[in-house]
């Protein structure tokens, strides 16, 4: 299954707005997305869509987390993600 | 025609049609078990179109909001149609649950998890219960919980506002405020004053005004009229004349003769301080440091206080600044300071207590006050809230002493220090009465209560007594020294009255503090009297039997305030 990590950017971490954000643009993709902290088992991995779900993720600044998905277009759903991900969301 | 007899909290007269706040959404039962001819596919179908109803809502309304409110509301929106929340109520309709109770446990559960997370986790747990009211809401086919979202304006009566409400609060939209329970002291009677708008309280009733009645309101008189009259018409128009001219203070507070009595703000912070200077000001009275942390679970930095204390001294270059160190307990927790599960906790460690449970913070907050007032041109004094005692308050001035700050005081709002005014003065520079709370507790009545709204007034003779004390306790304190009194100021809701605001002048007060949005009609009548008319009409007021009977009294030699609608 195809996976990325990605280092959180924003400042206030995975909440807030770039939770909305994030969990926004992950419920546009055409494949479902899942999120997990990196080192945690596959199975564990949550809605990368929910927002409260990355609430509950707690990913803070710094942190590293490895997104999954299947499917068409899984590739390219991944690469927008993890940029999303590795922008500074609070900044803008 | 009908009529309601309440407490006026805010003055305006306005006629305006009638939106009652819905009711809170209640618990669907425990066990409410799916109807026997909905199958679970369409109970969870209907849930789907109505989380999906909220959600469009509630985005709707994002878009047309801006800054904070709209990022808040763009997250609560998709919570709304959340896939955990909604997947974990599905499995409950699956195992035979109604819709309505499904939500109503996945919402408790996802809140639960978000608030044992703790710090900006547990504040969005209450977001989590309101978007599952109002999916349930939805799915009863009954108005949203909250302030209803209206294009055309009306006039909102509610059984009570809580401080969540301010957020939602339009004032473009919302002409007045009713409630049927509440005080004079309530959120409500804080909310309307310092957004202007006309309010009336504890008026028994009004939750059976069907929407959409016209109705004609009197913040003043405390009066509600259903089929307003002719005459309710020519004071609406007269108002909307007054109040413009009502709208500008020219920065000087002072009686007909010439005897000064500075204006000054009660702040949150520098939004407020910033708005409060624009509006004439002459300084800040209160300065209420909690209300920059109240959303945080632990000690702000010293760094970052003394950048949010900076923000507000930067609104007053060469005015004065007073703030009150932290107030936490009672109905503003702050989780770093205070016990939450205290029986009684307007009695509790509140205010200036929280030092002897939680030591430390304190020191470190006057060392952020001092380092902002060195880096700003304001005249920074500090006081401590809820001090009790000459002790109490001789340890806070050397605590400042310590921390380098000039000018020590203590609020007055228990008792015990306007009774022993002269000894806590000798230990600090100024006094500054909380009348909100000194009421409270004169008169043993949560301010909460709407029942009873007739004992939690300022306007009590014994609460006017605890003022005259406190002055008085000052200039004792000053005889046998050289130097004039130390200052007492009034930075309670009582200063924002205007005709209490001339009996505390008599009393002889020094300053008045209020909400900015008053300091115009305060000061309007403030200059249509003289010090000894103020004097004799505060020996009036304290001569009363009754707080009715004071206010009405004293509002008799004052007719300025029926012409000004006030």
């Amino acid at each position: 299954m195809p996976e990325r990590t990605a280092t959180i950017a924003s400042r206030s971490g995975l909440h807030a707005r770039p939770a909305a954000l994030f969990a926004e643009a992950a419920g546009e993709q055409q494949v479902e997305v899942t999120i997990a902290m990196q080192g945690e088992p596959a199975d564990d991995a949550l809605d990368a869509a929910s927002i409260l779900s990355l609430m509950t993720l707690g990913a803070a600044k710094g942190d590293v987390v490895v997104l999954r998905a299947e499917g068409d277009g899984a590739d390219a759903a991944l690469d927008a993600l993890v940029k999303l991900l590795e922008t500074d969301l609070d900044a803008e | 025609m009908q009529n309601f007899q309440g407490v006026g909290v805010s003055p305006g007269r306005i006629i305006g049609s009638v939106r009652q706040m819905p009711k809170p959404v209640s618990e669907p039962p425990s066990g409410d078990r799916l109807a026997a001819d909905v199958s679970p596919e369409d109970a969870v179908a209907g849930l789907k179109a109505a989380a999906q109803a909220v959600h469009d809502e509630l985005k709707g309304r994002a878009d047309t909001a801006s800054g904070d409110g709209k990022a808040v509301l763009e997250a609560t929106a998709l919570m709304a149609k959340d896939t955990m929340l909604l997947k974990s109520a599905s499995k409950l309709i699956n195992a035979g649950s109604s819709a309505e109770r499904a939500i109503w446990e996945a919402g408790a559960s996802v809140s639960e998890m978000l608030h044992n997370l703790g710090g900006y986790m547990a504040e969005r747990a209450t977001d989590v219960l309101d978007v599952r009211a109002r999916i349930v809401a939805e799915l009863r086919g009954v108005p949203a919980p909250g302030i209803p979202s209206s294009d055309t304006p009306f006039i909102l009566v509610a059984e009570d506002l809580a401080p969540a409400d301010t957020a939602t609060l339009n004032p473009a939209v919302v002409q007045a405020l009713v409630t049927s329970g509440g005080g004079p002291q309530s959120h409500t009677a804080i909310i309307a004053r310092s957004l202007g708008l006309p309010a009336v309280v504890a008026a028994h009733g009004v939750d059976d005004i069907a929407d959409g009645t016209e109705v004609f309101v009197d913040g003043a008189a405390g009066f509600v009229a259903v089929s307003p009259t002719d005459e309710h018409r020519a004071a609406a128009t007269a108002w909307a004349e007054t109040s413009a001219t009502l709208a500008e203070f020219d920065g000087n507070g002072t009686t007909a003769d010439g005897h000064l009595v500075p204006l000054l703000a009660n702040v949150g912070g520098a939004k407020d301080a910033v708005a409060a200077a624009a509006l004439g000001a002459q300084g800040v009275g209160l300065f209420r440091t909690e209300f920059c942390f109240l959303e945080r679970d632990t000690e702000p930095s010293v760094d970052e206080q003394a950048a949010a204390y900076k923000a507000v001294f930067d609104a007053f270059p060469g005015k004065k600044v007073v703030l009150r160190t932290l107030d936490a307990g009672a109905d503003k927790p702050l989780p770093f300071l205070t016990d939450a599960t205290e029986p009684n906790p307007a009695l509790g460690v509140r205010g200036y207590r929280t030092d002897f449970t939680t030591p430390g913070v304190l020191e470190r907050q006057l060392e952020a006050i001092a380092r902002a007032a060195s880096e700003s041109e304001a005249d920074v004094w500090v006081m401590a809230p809820m001090i009790s005692t000459a002790a109490e308050a001789g340890r806070f001035a050397s605590l400042c002493a310590a921390a380098g700050i000039q000018t020590p005081g203590v609020m007055v709002e228990v008792p015990s220090a306007a009774l022993t005014a002269a000894t806590v003065l000798r230990e600090v520079g100024f006094a500054s009465l909380g009348t909100n709370d000194l009421t409270q507790y004169a008169m043993a009545a949560d301010r909460q209560l709407g029942p009873l709204a007739e004992l939690n007034t300022p306007w009590q003779p014994a609460v006017l007594r605890l003022v005259q004390l406190t002055v008085e306790g000052a200039e004792q304190e000053s005889s046998g020294r050289e130097g004039a009194a130390k200052p007492v100021g009034v930075c309670g809701e009582a200063a924002a009255d205007p005709a209490l605001a001339v009996v505390l002048t008599g009393l002889g007060v020094t300053t008045l503090s209020m909400t900015a949005r008053s300091l115009a009609a305060v000061g309007t009548v403030l200059k249509t009297v003289t010090l000894e008319q103020a004097r004799e009409l505060a020996t009036l007021a304290l001569s009363a039997p009754s707080a009715t009977e004071a206010r009405d009294w004293v509002r008799a030699k004052l007719p300025v305030l029926e012409e000004l609608g006030l």
